[in-house]
């Protein structure tokens, strides 16, 4: 059962007779982080949401090497602010895990151990809510993780978070690729970007502006406004 | 602990069931239930005739469209031309009386209209209109009201034209007793009600004895015909111990404070 | 004000003695209220859930008139029951009137409406803040439903706890498809109405007393159960 390649076809998104997004051509294989750059407004939320269904295309196409509603079922999304339901670590948790259907002793097993991984452990029966930032974006992480998605969407993740939490997060990403996981990540902080990029997307008004492997995109990106944001100037 | 509260909710929420092997319904008057002869005769009858009378207490107008609707077996009312036009139009097969009480006059003791002096009936009530006393009226279409406005015409009077001090509550007759005690006002009702009332305050009974004022109760069983699911044979049985010597030995002794106050009088006419 | 007091002490001493025809009315009214608040339950919450996250042209119309509904006069209710129920009426043939089953049936139009407008505004709430997240999950309309119905289960008690509320003390509707029958259909409200029009203040007041007595101890019952304001379990 393999999603990929992607391909998105002349997708664009429209509200109000704005244009928010596209139109975009694009292809993702099947490998490695792919982290989404670019300024504010530029449509980074919007073109991750397009890709994983919730936002809906007002023209083009997405086309999975399966069907679509397959590729949605073996994929996940983590949100800016996390969105906790209100009741405890291990119930949120296992949450996804019985909406498909796992018993609920093999889904707190399961819970348990992806928790243990990540040091949530020790709150596992606090209710989500009363955790601090850092803590519930780790738990909507591995909620995110938990059925082994075959691509995760991240929209900037880890914006509201401290130093400690951040590292953290990005530990588990780390882990996460190693063991096979498409991940598409939106981010403000270059560095992160630095840090975690296989390839890059570097998106301006709402169009791919340029797409390059990371270390070329890092080192040496071709056009103006590239440069300019890797300087640090607010680009538009 | 919790399943001990659980437990005594649940069993708090089971009804008892009727003891009796019949059931019966029927419609009667409040008047007839204010005066307690009900909590007499019920008993007994369950006793005598293995029979469960369930009684709706409601006014003489809502009794005549229960048994119209065939929602009661029987009715027990004190209306006689409502009673007539119920035969009539065939909703109830026959009409049978069964006992009488009196209508009283009640008012505030210092009677400002002067109706203890009066030598009749209507007398009493023009005086109350003269003088512009507050007067409560049932207002509700009972037998109650239909007989106070039978009277107020004996007086050549019409209610119609009244000014303020008519009150009509549009109640039974006990919210109307409470009425007439709070305001306090004149009010016509009938004297078990009134003897078995606990909130006289001021009030006192004023006048009395005209026989114009006397009430007949007639028993009226709803017609199989009309509405085929009502227990006739029931409300046959129960006709026929409510005119036995049986219900004549309770109704007639039948007492508050020693004053009687339904006289039986079935059979009478036969 | 002497009513009062001696109603403070009949109450005191009715409940003590268990008085047997004190008991059986209150039972009564218990049972009439409670059953109607259960199937009433049964039928507000998954239509308040099922109205919040829906979307079908006649929503707006659909929650007004379910907020209207909430001060539909309960004396109207029982009217229109009466006539339906009666002998002469459409249901007749069932012999409903003048039974608790009549009076639950007119509970249950009463309070389902105030049920749901509650419970609807606290889903519907619940559903802006979970709703990326369980459209991203993929959910059916039956999890979204449940999901939302568990984690909004402390509000959707107050809900069920005002409908009970509004049952037990009510009066109007269950007077008259009931009838106010001794030792068949009279509830604590309905004698305390009889006896009010007996003149019989002190009794009526007692009774009022132990109606008040009865429903919070009911609440506090329920809330006891759930273990609410137990730290990080409700």
């Amino acid at each position: 059962m393999d999603l990929f390649p992607m391909t998105a076809t002349k997708i664009e998104s429209r509200r109000r007779g704005q244009q928010l997004v596209g139109p975009i051509d694009l292809t993702l294989g099947g490998q490695g982080i792919t982290v989404v750059i670019g300024p504010n407004g530029a449509g980074k939320t919007t073109l991750l949401q397009l890709l994983h269904g919730t936002a809906r295309l007002s023209s083009g196409k997405i086309e999975w090497a399966c069907s679509t509603e397959e590729a949605r079922h073996h994929q996940a999304f983590v949100f800016q602010r996390p969105v906790m339901l209100r009741r405890t670590v291990l119930e949120n948790l296992i949450y996804p895990l019985r909406l498909r259907g796992v018993t609920k002793p093999n889904a707190e097993e399961r819970a348990r151990e992806w928790a243990g991984r990540v040091g949530l452990t020790p709150m596992l029966a606090r209710t989500a809510t009363v955790l601090s930032g850092g803590e519930q974006q780790k738990l909507a992480l591995v909620r995110a993780l938990i059925c082994e998605p075959k691509l995760l969407f991240l929209d900037e993740p880890c914006a509201a978070l401290d130093g400690r939490a951040i590292r953290e997060i990005e530990e588990i990403l780390q882990r996460a690729r190693a063991s096979g996981t498409r991940m598409l990540l939106s981010t403000h902080d270059l560095g992160q970007a630095r840090r975690l990029a296989d390839d890059v997307l570097f998106l301006l008004g709402g169009r791919v502006h340029e797409a390059a492997p990371a270390n070329v995109f890092f080192h040496g990106p071709e056009t103006a406004q590239a440069r300019a944001f890797l300087r640090g100037d607010i680009v538009e | 602990m919790k399943r001990l509260i659980a437990g005594v909710i649940a069993a708090m929420a089971i009804n008892g069931s009727a003891q009796a092997a019949d059931v019966m319904r029927m419609a009667v008057t409040t008047s007839f239930n204010n005066s307690g002869l009900a909590d007499v005769l019920l008993p007994e009858i369950a006793k005598d005739l293995d029979l469960e009378v369930q009684l709706l207490v409601v006014g003489t107008g809502q009794a005549i469209k229960l048994g119209q609707a065939g929602d009661v077996d029987a009715i027990l009312v004190h209306s006689l031309k409502a009673e007539e036009a119920f035969v009539e139009g065939g909703y109830g097969t026959h009409r049978t009386e069964v006992m009488y009480n009196d209508f009283v006059f009640i008012g505030p003791q210092d009677d400002p209209a002067r109706i203890s002096d009066a030598d009749a009936a209507t007398s009493a009530l023009a005086a109350i209109a003269e003088a512009k006393a507050s007067f409560v009226s049932r207002g509700d279409d009972s037998g109650t009201h239909k007989k106070e406005l039978s009277l107020w015409q004996g007086a050549g009077l019409n209610p119609a034209e009244f000014g303020d001090w008519y009150n009509a509550v549009g109640a039974g007759m006990g919210a109307a007793l409470n009425t007439a005690s709070g305001m306090p006002a004149y009010i016509m009702s009938d004297r078990a009600s009134w003897l078995n009332f606990g909130n006289k305050g001021d009030l006192a009974l004023l006048y009395a004895g005209d026989p114009v004022l006397f009430n007949q109760y007639a028993y009226l069983p709803v017609n199989p015909e009309m509405h085929g699911h009502v227990k006739n044979d029931l409300a046959l049985k129960l006709e026929g111990w409510l005119t036995s010597d049986r219900a004549k030995a309770l109704i007639n002794d039948y007492k508050i404070n020693g004053e009687t106050l339904f006289v039986f009088n079935a059979n009478d006419k036969e | 004000m002497v009513d009062i007091w001696s109603g403070i002490t009949q109450a005191f001493w009715l409940v003590l003695s268990l008085d047997f025809e004190l008991v059986e009315i209150a039972g009564r009214s218990l049972y009439v209220t409670l059953t109607a608040l259960v199937i009433a339950c049964l039928i507000a919450l998954p239509l308040a859930a099922l109205v919040a996250v829906k979307r079908f042209r006649a929503r707006r119309a659909v929650i007004a008139v379910m907020n209207a509904l909430m001060g539909l006069p309960p004396v109207v209710v029982g009217l229109i029951v009466y006539v339906v129920l009666s002998r002469s009426g459409p249901l007749g043939v069932f012999g409903l009137l003048f039974t608790p089953a009549a009076m639950i049936v007119a509970q249950v139009i009463i309070i389902v409406p105030l049920i749901a407008s509650i419970a609807h505004q606290s889903i519907r709430d619940l559903w802006q803040e979970y709703h990326d997240l369980l459209i991203s999950m993929n959910v059916t309309q039956t999890q979204k439903v449940k999901t939302l119905l568990w984690d909004s289960r402390r509000a959707l008690l107050t809900a069920a706890l005002a409908g009970f509320g509004r049952g037990i003390g009510e009066v109007g509707a269950i007077m008259i498809v009931g009838g106010n029958i001794d030792h068949a259909t009279r509830v604590l409200t309905t004698a305390i109405a009889l006896e009010t029009g007996k003149g019989e203040f002190a009794l009526a007041l007692a009774l009022g007393f132990i109606l008040i007595g009865l429903a919070v101890a009911v609440n506090l019952a329920i809330h006891w159960l759930g273990q609410t304001e137990r730290e990080g379990r409700w």
